[in-house]
């Protein structure tokens, strides 16, 4: 029996295997942050252990950074002192480090492909959840605690149970790519296939609605695989994945032969077998926008917010969930999403701050100004993206309608640095996690894609992006 | 990492599905660099209001629950994030053992490097489990929960189960394989990053 593209990878990085047991994995890539490393430092200094690879780590910092002025100092003094114990830690142990000054900051998901350091084929772990992103490029990338950093940093291998293979096959064709994007598909699959549904799964995502998309675009989707629950998503590389990494920073010297063996090896066989299948039909999926407290509560823009008794379907526990969930909000059932007003616009986060969300966004936003009574921030999910906007003039489309224009980071996705709700302020968000005070105690989050947000900035209220003119 | 003793204690009914990883501690409590002194961050935004005080209708503010080490929750349990401050928080608060019908994988796998046992019971037993008001016991030795009324027994994977017994440093174990990671290094085709 041939052989999914996850099953493929995963045999190739065996270092030991017992039966009934877990595997000994081998990690190629390990990236570092400053949230969830220090710990982990800490336990090899308490046992004497080196970092095994250096070479093979590489560190940012991304969760807690301010996204104003650079050159001022960290008023929030543990942030400081998180910040710099990495900058220690990193010295210590030999590990490169993009730093706050860096051209290369950014967040941890945006920056390992940019920069090439991300490569089809490998296995990439981070104290992230949302490491998912880079299996976009035919990887097998997943989050792991701090004790997990720790193992990886001292032995570049983990323990694993093996995942079973999910297939999600994305058919058809959207009819206004602009306006129905990669994170409205995504939005879609977690809402049928629910928060929990890819528990214990590495997902692969197929078919022509993933391979029509560009790179950014399979990475908003792959993402948020970790918020329909599973460990990992990937898509096969293809002629896209190897343009998007050829003359990085770090794309390796070998690249072309590299190329030659990834279009031998990785790929799904025709006769391998999947434990699950879904299949979503795109044709005629409409923009996604989340009206509770986790990413499967959402519903179409043209909708109105459920009752709990019909989003639960005769499950009495996700009633209780969504009327917990409508309190919260602070919604009623039967309102419609496009009634919705807001206080406050959040374009970033690594599932939606790369240059072509940007782009897309922008064109929304030409020429009009936000509503007087929203307050509205763009946060490039990297200082390379922030430069290339930049240089397309994009920063000034942005801040001519009244958006902040910021350095980059995770910022306002979950709210460790300055970047906050207020209790009671109602957000549109590109980001990932809309749970109870993910972006600010009392703070009340819709997830959306980059033009809906950008709509929803400039009327006020949530409207339906395809009925904008884009200028 | 102590090894898991027999536990006797009330359990705590945390009657809600999807509870994750940033209710169970909240970001602005993560930028801490040690792993000690969570537990008072738990739940925070749920166990305080804005003045800090206690809510009373929260449920690990009854006294009644003040020794419990047993946390029973509904579905999908430890969602979301991959924080580990997670689990320490759970821990420092004093829970040792978290019953539900699922968990999410990566704080499922946290648990058992920091001792703490996540056992999946279905959801049926789950909710009469919160209905439990007496003492129980968990004895993983032989996978059972004893309650006033019957014995229950669960699954555990039994790699899992020794490493808690035992309390096993994870590393130390790996590094015994050093002949068989260095082996894989020389055949890797995947180059060095820098």
């Amino acid at each position: 029996m041939g052989k999914t593209l996850f099953e493929k990878i995963w045999d190739a990085h065996i270092v030991v295997e017992k039966k009934n047991n877990p595997s000994l994995i081998y990690i190629d890539r390990h990236l570092i942050h400053e949230v969830t490393s220090p710990q982990a430092f800490d336990g090899l200094r308490m046992n004497h252990r080196s970092v095994r690879r250096p070479d093979l780590t590489i560190a940012t910092m991304d969760h807690n950074v301010p996204t104003t002025d650079r050159s001022l100092p960290i008023l929030d003094q543990t942030s400081a002192i998180q910040i710099r114990t990495l900058e220690k830690n990193c010295k210590d142990f030999g590990i490169q480090l993009f730093d706050i000054t860096s051209h290369d900051q950014g967040i941890v998901h945006v920056i390992g492909p940019q920069l090439g350091i991300t490569l089809p084929g490998t296995t990439i772990v981070c104290g992230d959840s949302h490491t998912s992103t880079h299996g976009a490029f035919g990887t097998l990338s997943f989050g792991i605690g701090t004790s997990e950093v720790e193992h990886v940093l001292a032995s570049q291998t983990l323990w694993l149970d093996k995942p079973k293979p999910f297939e999600i096959r994305v058919e058809g064709k959207r009819k206004n790519p602009h306006a129905v994007t990669a994170k409205d598909i995504i939005l879609s699959i977690i809402k049928n296939i629910g928060t929990a549904g890819g528990t214990g799964t590495v997902i692969e995502y197929r078919g022509d609605g993933i391979s029509d998309l560009s790179m950014e675009q399979r990475m908003t989707i792959c993402n948020m695989s970790i918020e329909a629950g599973a460990r990992a998503g990937l898509i096969a590389p293809d002629e896209k994945t190897f343009d998007y990494l050829r003359d990085r920073k770090y794309t390796p010297k070998n690249y072309e032969s590299l190329v030659d063996y990834w279009k031998d090896h990785l790929k799904t066989d025709s006769d391998a077998k999947f434990e699950k299948i879904y299949t979503l039909h795109i044709d005629n999926i409409a923009p996604q926008v989340s009206w509770g407290t986790n990413p499967g509560m959402t519903c179409d823009v043209t909708e109105s917010v459920p009752s709990p008794e019909d989003f639960s379907k005769g499950d009495h526990n996700q009633k209780k969930g969504a009327e917990k969930a409508l309190e919260y909000m602070d919604l009623k059932p039967g309102i419609l999403i496009t009634e919705i007003k807001i206080d406050r616009v959040f374009i970033g986060s690594c599932t939606n701050a790369r240059l072509e969300d940007l782009i897309e966004a922008s064109k929304i936003i030409k020429g009009r100004k936000i509503s007087p009574h929203v307050r509205a921030m763009v946060v490039p999910g990297s200082q390379m993206v922030k430069k290339q906007a930049e240089d397309l003039g994009i920063d000034k489309i942005f801040t001519d309608a009244n958006f902040e224009w910021r350095e980059s980071g995770c910022s306002m996705c979950l709210g460790m640095n300055p970047d906050i709700l207020s209790p009671g302020e109602r957000c549109a968000s590109t980001s990932n996690r809309n749970f109870e005070g993910r972006q600010g105690t009392g703070g009340r989050t819709h997830l959306v894609s980059p033009v809906m947000a950008a709509a929803a900035a400039i009327e006020g209220h949530f409207v339906d992006v395809r009925k904008m003119d884009l200028n | 990492m102590q090894s898991f003793k027999k536990i006797k204690t009330v359990i705590t009914p945390l009657d809600q599905v999807n509870v994750d990883t940033d209710q169970i501690v909240p970001k602005q409590f993560l930028k801490l660099v040690q792993k000690s002194g969570f537990g008072k961050f738990l739940f925070y935004d749920w166990r305080y209001d804005d003045q800090e005080n206690l809510k009373s209708d929260f449920i690990l503010n009854n006294e009644k629950y003040k020794n419990s080490k047993i946390l029973v929750a509904g579905d999908n349990f430890g969602c979301g994030s991959s924080r580990e401050h997670a689990v320490w928080a759970l821990q420092d608060y004093g829970f040792s053992v978290i019953v539900a019908p699922s968990f999410a994988d990566i704080f499922y796998s946290n648990c058992f490097k920091n001792g703490l046992l996540p056992i999946v019971l279905e959801e049926k037993i789950v909710e009469k489990l919160q209905r439990e008001t007496g003492m129980i016991e968990v004895d993983l030795e032989n996978q059972i929960i004893k309650t006033s009324s019957e014995e229950i027994p669960f699954d555990i994977d039994l790699h899992k189960k020794q490493i808690l017994l035992e309390g096993l440093d994870d590393i130390a174990q790996t590094l015994q394989y050093e002949k068989e990671i260095s082996e894989f290094e020389k055949q890797s085709k995947t180059p060095s990053v820098l």
